[in-house]
């Protein structure tokens, strides 16, 4: 299952995509202790796969709590490599900001 | 039928097939879908359809939730001893206190969606009350991908009830009303509901009939919807669930925004796309619950 989370609103369109199949079969989970915002967590999903999730609370805040990370990557940062995506290594997430 | 200045109140709905001797079933098994604006449950005697009931979500989830149970299960004598396993799902789906499992929504409407309009559905727009959901499923209406928007209240359930009451409209005539019109308005510019209100207002000023100012609304909350559609890409067919699901100044405009005719149930069907949660929710309980049994 492909789960988008986030919103969109009059400035944007906030979402991370996580590939549930590719995150299933991950058993590192890195991009949980890699965010320092705690946006993900592990949840069983509906058809009991053990995938990352945004958590609730972060699916309505994503532009604000991503923004420490995404500005680290501004003008000669990282080469737009974020913490959580580079953390995944099945390839599983994607920022659509 | 609206009382005197709550043109938002949409009717009650209940149904039960009496014929069904669910005494007889081996397991009765229940939906709960405590939504923000309504609650459904619905009843499945063997994983058939036994009865429904759609009422509104009031301030406290699990006294709501039980209401739905008990507007579905009273007319048949059935209590909530009498059930096998419940699932609760819905934004207060953890609230329902005598349900066994959670599922989300979008499981469940998939699911519902699946039943309600048969296995070849693979896009589904849920118009929830306070949110929209868009949702790719494969032929047993297990959920591929799903994207959603709660942030706000456009394009919802909940703005259509306050426009209602703005332009003194009952909301089941809104969909059919803003059809007596001449030609299509261009689309309200806000769809943010407290915006929304404040231009419906304007615009009536302005010498615009009430069904204009409907139809500019509609559209509005189409084109929002349509944009979310579009970046799932829509796959046919397609299937329109949700209280907004009813409307069909809402559902035929989005039809011909995104180019493709939502599936219509038949004519005389008792199904509700508002209850497509609730009965994926019964669905899963009927699953599980064999699985349990054969497990045990």
């Amino acid at each position: 299952m492909i789960a988008n989370y986030g919103y969109e609103d009059g400035s944007g369109f906030y979402y991370i995509t996580i590939d549930g199949q590719a995150c299933a079969a991950c058993a590192d989970r890195a991009c949980v202790a890699a965010c320092p915002r705690r946006v993900y967590a592990v949840e069983a999903d509906d058809y009991d796969d053990l995938v990352a999730i945004v958590v609730e609370d972060a699916r309505k805040r994503l532009r604000e709590l991503c923004a420490e990370c995404k500005g680290q990557n501004g003008d000669g940062g990282a080469k737009h490599t974020l913490p959580c995506t580079s953390a995944c290594l099945a390839g599983a997430l994607r920022h659509s900001w | 039928m609206a009382e005197q200045g709550e043109y938002w109140r949409w009717s009650e709905t209940s149904w039960e097939d009496s014929t069904v001797d669910w005494r007889g079933a081996s397991a009765v098994t229940a939906g709960v879908d405590v939504g923000s604006v309504s609650s459904q449950a619905v009843l499945l005697a063997d994983g058939r359809l036994l009865s429904f009931f759609s009422t509104r979500t009031g301030s406290s989830s699990p006294d709501s939730a039980l209401r739905a149970f008990r507007g579905a299960g009273e007319p048949l004598g059935l209590t909530m001893d009498d059930v096998g396993y419940c699932v609760g799902t819905g934004y207060g789906r953890v609230n329902v206190p005598f349900a066994q499992r959670t599922i989300t929504e979008i499981a469940c409407h998939a699911r519902g969606a699946n039943f309600m309009a048969g296995p070849s559905v693979r896009t589904i727009l849920d118009m929830g009350g306070q949110d929209c959901k868009v949702i790719r499923c494969d032929e047993r209406g297990k959920v591929l991908n799903f994207i959603m928007n709660d942030k706000c209240a456009a394009g919802t359930g909940r703005g259509m009830e306050v426009i209602a009451d703005v332009l003194s409209v009952p909301i089941e005539e809104i969909g059919r009303r803003s059809f007596e019109i001449d030609d299509e308005p261009p689309p309200v510019s806000n769809v943010c509901t407290v915006f929304a209100k404040s231009e419906a207002t304007a615009l009536l000023r302005a010498g615009w009939s009430v069904e204009r100012v409907l139809a500019a609304y509609c559209a509005a909350m189409a084109q929002r919807v349509a944009g979310l559609i579009e970046r799932m890409q829509v796959e046919r067919e397609f299937f329109i669930t949700g209280g907004i699901g009813k409307n069909v100044g809402v559902t035929r405009r989005i039809e011909q925004l995104i180019g493709v005719e939502a599936i219509k149930l038949p004519t005389g069907t008792v199904l509700d796309p508002q209850i497509a949660g609730a009965l994926g929710a019964a669905l899963f309980a009927h699953s599980l619950y064999r699985k349990e049994s054969r497990d045990s």
